[in-house]
């Protein structure tokens, strides 16, 4: 276990020792204490290493992340693991606004709730929210799939492709083009799979999945009101 | 057309409107048929104050020129030496504006890459992330940050020579992208996880900060992950340019990209590149003048961009306060875009040559603008990469001819004491004398 105070070593320390971990590294646990909300705390990361954050972080902590396992025993600051390619990362508190926003892929849970803007344009990342979401969550979400135990805020989905949106609680209102859709077997069995990997024992079935009405997809002067 | 009428009195002549000319009745039946604003590419091309309202003076008996060929001009400029460990360093301060592939050909950004790399500079990415061809083909790549970020991933980042985080564009200040259906083919829709044939839309607005403050962390965070070494540009859209000149230098700018209304668009409404934005000639002084209050003038590099043709436009920009420019219309007419040899395919698509921007509906005959596979075996990258070479030698040449009759040995000693203008719009935006006279609107002292 490598163990780094934030406070000694300084943000740009920090991230070069992480940055310099390679695939085959034998330094693959890493605990960071002291992180006093500072920004852009392991970010840019790309190895197959677990890195514990013991306390709360400011803006986009593990934004970018490749690979690793990021952990955030606190809460997370606005864009928490924004443009996520792969690995997971959990944050035992609350999250920002903007939480896993444009992500590529992997996994994060918060077990809190997520402010405004969840998921917003994510690209095949999933999100698991053990708690709420704030308004004009997952807008323009492309792909990836966003689980959310609580309730959605606002415009849920606003302009949203093909991501696919589950909410077991109340959906305030939904956005632009977004619609309830009907939760098939292998939804079920998506859902399933991502409440497991993200610690949460909701039952799939109490869920309702949103997605794309797609009627915006092509210019149509009928839709114009929607735009 | 008959002239009199039975009883021989005179018709008056027919009086066309000012006001509904037949450029604006076309329009409005336009509008009345389809239900839809109107979509095209490029800038503005409203007639607006411009460089072409400048002139040189050139040198006299107070002051002396350098001979041609013989006495040096250098051209070569420095970007990012602010923060970044490794700035660029350009031979001419002549460099390519974003354009994504999506909007243009995989072969056209090939041939942007060579021949910014023969003459020297730098090339830069767009909406939908870096290929392989612009990568290849480029030495010095700038990686554009977008709302958007299609295709963006930390991989391409790192490959980036620098990084422009794009927060508005000449041609749609305030404005998200569009890319019709028509060009969203396989190789684009996986780059931009979208379905095929959809109409792609790019938000305006950054999905993960809001304003300067946010944008100072995101700064950090992009400099964290690609360790400090490479610049961070910001571009911004000439809509107020002293404040956003500001905001980006105190956000951390290594350099700051501003682009004039007309600074071309892959495709968005006509009315917004139209009426939406201010001209490039308006824009510099305040720009300049936020860098020299900030005492961040030549220390934060600014690009300039938006309707730059010529060389003689270049020596302008620079003599008026910035570091380089951009160009990216300019360069597609060089690739061959709108050229006289396609006019009959320009009739066929209900245009001409010279005012052909539809570039958004991917049928281009020049195979530049388009993913058709058939039309882009027209444009043949390694030929369109050695005319874009040409042109870049053409107008340093031209930028340099200008500098030595000015007595200047490097294009970035040009300076505003060097111009006149020629109409009373272009003294007051550009703060140099109306020819003639030692004045010019708002200059300070002057009573106006």
């Amino acid at each position: 276990m490598q163990n780094v105070d934030l406070q000694e070593i300084g943000l740009r320390d920090l991230n070069a020792m992480l940055h310099e971990q390679s695939s085959d590294t034998n330094q693959t646990a890493w605990e960071i204490d002291n992180p006093k909300g500072a920004h852009a705390i392991a970010c840019g990361l790309d190895a197959p290493i677990e890195v514990t954050v013991k306390g709360s972080t400011g803006y986009y902590c593990a934004g970018m992340n490749k690979q690793a396992t990021v952990n955030i025993k606190g809460s997370a600051g606005p864009g928490v693991a924004e443009n996520m390619m792969s690995g997971k990362v959990v944050i035992e508190g609350d999250a920002s606004q903007y939480a896993g926003a444009t992500g590529h892929g992997g996994l994060l849970v918060i077990k809190g709730n997520a402010s405004s803007r969840c998921g917003i344009s994510m690209k095949g990342i999933n999100i698991v929210v053990h708690g709420n979401i704030g308004h004009m969550s997952a807008f323009m979400a492309q792909s990836g799939n966003l689980v959310v135990c609580g309730d959605a805020g606002d415009a849920l989905g606003d302009s949203c492709y093909e991501a696919r949106l589950f909410v077991r609680g109340e959906v305030k209102s939904l956005g632009a083009d977004c619609e309830k859709k009907e939760m098939r077997p292998e939804h079920i069995e998506i859902l399933t799979e991502l409440l497991a990997e993200a610690g949460c024992d909701a039952n799939p079935e109490e869920f309702t999945r949103y997605g794309s009405a797609r009627n915006l997809y092509n210019f149509d002067v009928d839709n114009a009101a929607a735009y | 057309m008959k002239t009199h009428d039975a009883k021989g009195i005179p018709h008056t002549t027919p009086r066309q409107s000012a006001t509904f000319t037949n450029d604006i009745n076309s329009d409005i039946r336009r509008a009345a048929a389809t239900g839809i604003y109107d979509i095209r590419g490029g800038g503005a091309k409203r007639k607006v104050p411009s460089f072409d309202d400048l002139l040189f003076m050139g040198a006299s008996i107070s002051r002396y020129p350098l001979e041609g060929y013989r006495e040096k001009c250098d051209t070569s400029v420095t970007i990012g030496t602010r923060f970044a460990k490794n700035p660029i360093e350009l031979d001419i301060p002549i460099t390519i504006a974003g354009m994504s592939f999506g909007a243009l050909s995989g072969p056209a950004k090939e041939a942007l890459g060579r021949g910014a790399d023969a003459a020297g500079t730098s090339t830069t990415t767009g909406d939908g992330g870096m290929t392989p061809e612009e990568r290849g083909h480029s030495s010095k790549l700038v990686y554009q940050y977008l709302p958007s970020r299609y295709g963006m991933n930390p991989d391409d980042l790192r490959k980036a020579d620098a990084i422009e985080v794009v927060v508005g564009q000449g041609a749609k200040p305030g404005g998200g992208g569009m890319l019709l259906g028509q060009k969203i083919s396989d190789r684009v829709a996986e780059m931009r996880n979208l379905p095929k044939g959809i109409d792609q839309r790019s938000a305006c607005r950054h999905p993960d900060w809001t304003g300067p403050d946010d944008l100072e962390i995101k700064i950090l965070e992009l400099r964290e992950i690609t360790g400090w070494k490479v610049p961070i540009y910001i571009k911004v859209a000439g809509a107020r340019p002293y404040y956003d000149t500001t905001l980006a230098v105190k956000a951390g700018a290594d350099a700051i990209v501003l682009d004039g209304m007309q600074g071309g668009t892959a495709a968005t409404q006509d009315v917004f590149i139209e009426h939406v934005g201010q001209p490039t000639l308006a824009i510099i002084r305040p720009a300049v003048k936020a860098l020299q209050d900030l005492g961040m003038h030549r220390k934060v590099q600014l690009i300039l961009s938006g309707g730059i043709r010529s060389g003689a436009d270049v020596a302008k920009a620079m003599a008026l306060g910035a570091d380089a420019v951009a160009i990216g219309t300019a360069a597609l007419i060089a690739l061959g875009d709108n050229d006289p040899k396609w006019e009959a395919e320009y009739n066929a698509l209900g245009s001409t040559t010279g005012a052909y921007d539809d570039w958004h509906e991917g049928q281009d005959p020049a195979g530049i603008t388009t993913q058709d596979p058939e039309l882009m075996k027209r444009f043949d990258p390694i030929e369109g990469g050695r005319r874009l070479r040409n042109y870049l030698k053409v107008m340093t040449l031209e930028a340099q001819t200008i500098a030595r009759a000015c007595g200047k040995n490097h294009l970035h000693n040009l300076e505003p004491e060097d111009l006149v203008a020629l109409t009373m719009e272009a003294a007051a935006m550009a703060k140099v004398p109306l020819a003639g006279t030692d004045w010019y609107p708002g200059k300070p002292g002057s009573g106006y």
